[in-house]
């Protein structure tokens, strides 16, 4: 078995508001950065997993992702997998 | 013949309104009324199964999203399924979205705050069956409370819902006028509340369970009661 690190970054479809990010970027040229035109808030999700292959811990976190960290109503997702270590055995 | 609703209400580890649901149903209807703790699987006793307000499981990566995998929602499915009364009222509707017995979602509201307010609905699609009770009245006033309930939908699920007259409440002016400004959360076509096609399942943000006991006047007397007409609704659609 090998253990991976995965990052799952959600974030919301273009399609939908994001009041908070719409929030922030006034924040943002308060600070005097008044050239930032855009800021959409994610959220990123840390897993540390075991799986007998690259292809099933993609397979398994795309499911996961997909059914639980993400609603495909409303938000999009992307993984970023590494390897961390070989178990031994 | 029955003059009493069986009604499951279900607990999720956060749920904070199930024991007012329970008053209205229990003290108030008079109907047998069960409690049920988010593992039960068996729901073959009940007519009416309630998912109730609150903030279940924290309302952690989104509201209702962990609940949607609570051991119950199964049965809830199957409830639904064969027909029978499923009611989600505001993070119940959250879960109803989430567990795809609703279409869309509800989002984070439009101006970032928590609203603790009573507002007017227009009710529509009036020959559905929790409408019944209603008569005449085309505008009823329920409180709200949530974060999180912005309704939002894809355009071609909005255009299914108002072809097929799924949009049973929408936030509106006292005169019952559908208006930018009657809109608290920012929700799409102003709405409050959606049935699914068959008609047995609804979710609603508003909270009709506050609006029931006389004893609780949360609003001139004419709308003292117009949270209770939506569960007497259910019991004149199953008597006939």
């Amino acid at each position: 078995m090998t253990q991976f690190q995965a990052q799952v970054f959600v974030t919301l479809r273009p399609s939908v508001l994001d009041p908070a990010g719409v929030a922030v970027q006034a924040g943002i040229h308060h600070l005097g950065y008044t050239n930032v035109q855009s800021v959409r808030i994610g959220k990123l999700v840390e897993l540390t997993l075991e799986a007998s292959d690259r292809a099933t811990a993609e397979a398994q976190l795309t499911h996961i992702a997909d059914q639980l960290l993400a609603n495909p109503v409303i938000e999009t997702f992307r993984i970023e997998l590494q390897e961390l270590a070989t178990a031994a055995g | 013949m029955s003059h009493a609703l069986n009604v499951g209400i279900v607990v999720f580890p956060g749920s904070n309104c199930d024991r007012d649901v329970a008053y209205v149903t229990s003290e108030l209807l008079q109907w047998p009324t069960q409690l049920l703790w988010h593992e039960e699987t068996n729901l073959s006793d009940y007519d009416l199964i309630v998912l109730p307000g609150g903030f279940s499981f924290g309302d952690y990566l989104r509201c209702g999203a962990i609940a949607r995998f609570s051991p119950i929602m199964a049965a809830v499915k199957d409830h639904a399924a064969a027909g029978k009364w499923v009611l989600g009222i505001c993070n119940g509707f959250q879960i109803l979205t989430e567990a795809k017995l609703l279409p869309g979602a509800l989002v984070r509201n439009r101006d970032l705050h928590f609203i603790c307010d009573r507002v007017h609905l227009r009710l529509e699609a009036k020959e559905r069956p929790w409408l019944q009770a209603y008569g005449d009245k085309t505008v009823i006033r329920l409180p709200i409370a949530h974060g999180e309930g912005c309704y939002y939908a894809d355009p071609a699920t909005l255009a299914e819902l108002e072809t097929n007259r799924q949009v049973l409440f929408r936030y509106a002016d006292a005169q019952g006028n559908v208006t930018p400004e009657s809109n608290p959360n920012g929700s799409l076509n102003n709405i409050a509340g959606i049935c699914n096609a068959a008609g047995n399942v609804l979710g609603m943000m508003p909270h009709p369970e506050r609006a029931a006991d006389p004893v609780l006047s949360h609003s001139p007397s004419d709308h003292t009661l117009d949270g209770l007409q939506l569960f007497k609704s259910l019991l004149d659609a199953a008597v006939g």
